[in-house]
């Protein structure tokens, strides 16, 4: 697959290829080319409305939480106006409950539970912290941070790694060498390397063996104005633990609360400036 | 002082030939574990989601560090007006040359996709000190064949102005060569095993000794192929005095990194894991590095040099015993270091202890498998045979006197 392929699908947002002729609008990063407004308007009020009669009550309920995000248009590129971010409430984070996880691997196609915890792609995985001094513990998912100033983005040789102006940080699978450098520098162990050859992957999460991947936020949802499935699962389970939103939107539920409330971000000392954000830890 | 005369291998041994084939086996096997590591991916390598980085890089990252030390001896006689190294300098430079080769041969082909070479050579983030490296790399080929063709061409050599100018180049581009390599480390903030501006002169310091290691033991291998003194007495003292010099300039980093370390109460654990409870990385650290790849060389080299010492055995049989020794220690110090310091877990949460299905807060675990051996192996085959061919097609080798049959 090269970059700009024009087979549908064979483009997807998690690649971070620029050139999405594939895989449709909400894909595309740059701008791209220009789809009718009402067509879309169209669409989405369709779609809306056949989930909503397909699937009343909690679904209602679910979709209506988690769109604090408003779609993109398709001619308009992605902007620094916006920076996506999480805030992840731990206390509220269930032991045991892995929905997140599960979530994130139906909607991007790598397996959970995992068989090899070693070599296997984990996008995002359930942490369990410890304090050794007084026994207590809580958990967390842990994936990308999304950081504003991504080591693993500066040490890429090629630029593969990247930060879109949202903030969201992102593999170009079309560039990747495979180096691994990226993976040396991130703090987090947020990434993967693909060490297998692999198959039934899913169309808008493109991934291939011998090239790194991680989290990506969902870009291909956040770009149609959806929440990360991650999010969404957390909802469905009634946890809430999990809040998707503009970090740079005071208005937002996110940016309020940030605002409001003494929040964490993981390894804030190495000034990465993380777009993942904690409560309750 | 009395005109050098070079010459070509032209009378070869079995040994020669040997020696060739060997390396053209090795190189083949190597090329076959490379075929098989892309083939099914890196599952069937020892590396994984925590050492993404195993023993080719083990193997590359020492023989580009080897590179850049392999060109001391054209460094001493050009830059530091050293006439007595000069019939050394080819053989120096093609070294250098040869040796660069084999280790981005080897990093090269253990890239998840290695076939997009023409991807890195052709698409750069400049923040990267990978990116830099590709240039300083490819730099120092271009530099280093010039620098040869100084030496060599029958024109060019007339001008030492002109040797002069190139050696100096080479100087300093080989330093930043070398701290480009260290800081591929040194810029890492997150390991704490690594992320170090010490790591850059510890790595140049190393780049001396590992390089003139080699230098000596090719030499000697090329006295017995000539069956030619192709170093004097005299060279060999000085060549023992530099190995002495290097290996105590690598302790004293490594001295001074560890210490450092040690004063941070953060890194205690870190520091304790590699000097203490590493398992294979703390043996490796101490017996391997420190023991086997420093002290000894240096024990027996200052042997060498006293009365008893040159009545127990010669000083070339020091200096080869010394090389080898210097040799398999910076294989260990690669080892502990590139392995060791990826093994150690991140800290996510300082003070506290973590666990995943990701296997956070473990020591990974890493066993080398033979495909990652064997294309280490073969990129230092590439190296030598290099050398071997140059030797034959090319004057790099100083006529020597003739040994007494």
């Amino acid at each position: 697959m090269s970059c700009g392929d024009t087979k549908a699908g064979s483009c997807g947002g998690g690649c971070g290829c620029a050139s999405k002729a594939g895989a449709g609008e909400a894909l595309n990063l740059t701008g791209g080319s220009g789809v009718d407004a009402a067509r879309r308007f169209f669409l989405k009020s369709a779609s809306a409305f056949t989930t909503l009669a397909l699937a009343p009550g909690v679904t209602l309920m679910a979709f209506a939480e988690s769109t604090p995000a408003s779609a993109r248009p398709a001619d308009q590129p992605v902007s620094s106006k916006n920076r996506w971010g999480l805030l992840i409430d731990a206390g509220k984070c269930a032991d045991g409950c892995n929905d997140c996880v599960t979530a994130c691997s139906t909607e991007n196609g790598w397996a959970s539970p995992v068989k090899h915890p070693a070599t296997d792609a984990q996008w995002i995985r359930k942490l369990t912290v410890r304090d050794p001094k007084n026994g207590s513990s809580y958990s967390l998912p842990m994936m990308c941070q999304h950081c504003a100033e991504p080591p693993c983005v500066d040490v890429c040789p090629t630029g593969a790694s990247f930060k879109r102006a949202d903030g969201i940080v992102l593999v170009d699978r079309h560039i990747c060498i495979g180096c691994r450098y990226c993976m040396m520098a991130c703090p987090y162990k947020a990434r993967s390397f693909v060490h297998e050859p692999l198959h039934d992957q899913k169309e808008h999460a493109p991934r291939g063996k011998g090239c790194v991947e991680s989290c990506t936020m969902c870009v291909h949802r956040v770009d149609k104005g959806e929440t990360p499935a991650c999010v969404e699962a957390c909802a469905k389970a009634g946890h809430n633990a999990m809040i998707f939103g503009d970090l740079n939107d005071p208005s937002s539920e996110i940016a309020k609360r940030v605002a409001t409330y003494r929040t964490t971000r993981i390894r804030d000392d190495l000034g990465t400036d993380p777009g993942v954000y904690y409560q309750n830890i | 002082m009395a005109r050098i005369t070079f010459q070509k291998l032209d009378d070869h041994s079995p040994l020669f030939w040997g020696l060739l084939a060997m390396h053209a086996i090795v190189i083949a096997v190597g090329l076959g574990a490379v075929w098989y590591m892309e083939h099914h991916g890196h599952i069937v390598t020892g590396m994984n989601n925590a050492v993404v980085w195993g023993t080719p890089h083990v193997f590359a990252v020492f023989l580009i560090v080897a590179a850049s030390g392999a060109l001391n001896v054209a460094s001493i006689s050009s830059v530091f007006n050293r006439l007595a190294y000069k019939p050394f300098a080819r053989l120096s430079g093609l070294l250098a040359i040869a040796l660069l080769a084999g280790g981005l041969a080897v990093l090269v082909l253990d890239l998840g996709r290695p076939e997009r070479l023409t991807v890195a050579m052709t698409t750069y983030n400049f923040k990267s000190i990978f990116s830099w490296n590709i240039y300083l790399y490819t730099g120092f080929f271009a530099i280093v064949a010039v620098y040869l063709f100084t030496m060599m061409d029958r024109g060019a050599s007339k001008n030492p102005a002109l040797n002069k100018a190139a050696g100096w180049f080479a100087f300093v581009w080989r330093l930043a060569l070398t701290t480009g390599t260290g800081s591929i480390f040194g810029f890492l903030i997150a390991r704490e095993l690594y992320d170090s501006a010490l790591m850059a002169p510890l790595f140049i310091a190393a780049s001396f000794l590992y390089g003139l290691a080699f230098t000596v033991l090719v030499l000697f291998t090329m006295c017995r192929e000539t069956r030619q003194a192709l170093l004097s007495e005299e060279m060999v003292s000085s060549f023992r005095g530099l190995l002495v010099i290097f290996a105590l300039a690598v302790l004293y980093f490594t001295i001074v990194f560890h210490l450092t370390n040690l004063y941070a109460a953060e890194h205690w654990k870190a520091e304790m894991f590699i000097l203490r409870d590493g398992g294979i990385y703390t043996l490796l650290f101490w017996v391997g590095h420190i023991l086997v790849g420093l002290l000894m060389p240096t024990a027996i080299l200052l042997y060498a040099g006293t009365t008893s010492g040159k009545a127990m055995m010669s000083e070339r049989r020091a200096l080869t015993i010394a090389s080898v020794l210097a040799l398999i220690g910076g294989m260990s110090f690669m080892y502990a270091t590139i392995i060791g310091g990826q093994a150690y877990p991140l800290d996510l949460f300082p003070g506290k202890e973590v666990s995943s299905s990701f296997l956070d807060g473990q020591v990974s675990a890493y066993a080398p498998s033979l495909p990652e051996v064997l294309l280490g192996l073969a990129g230092v085959s590439i190296a030598m045979l290099i050398v071997g061919v140059a030797l034959k097609v090319m004057p790099f080798l100083p006529k020597g006197v003739e040994y007494d049959s």
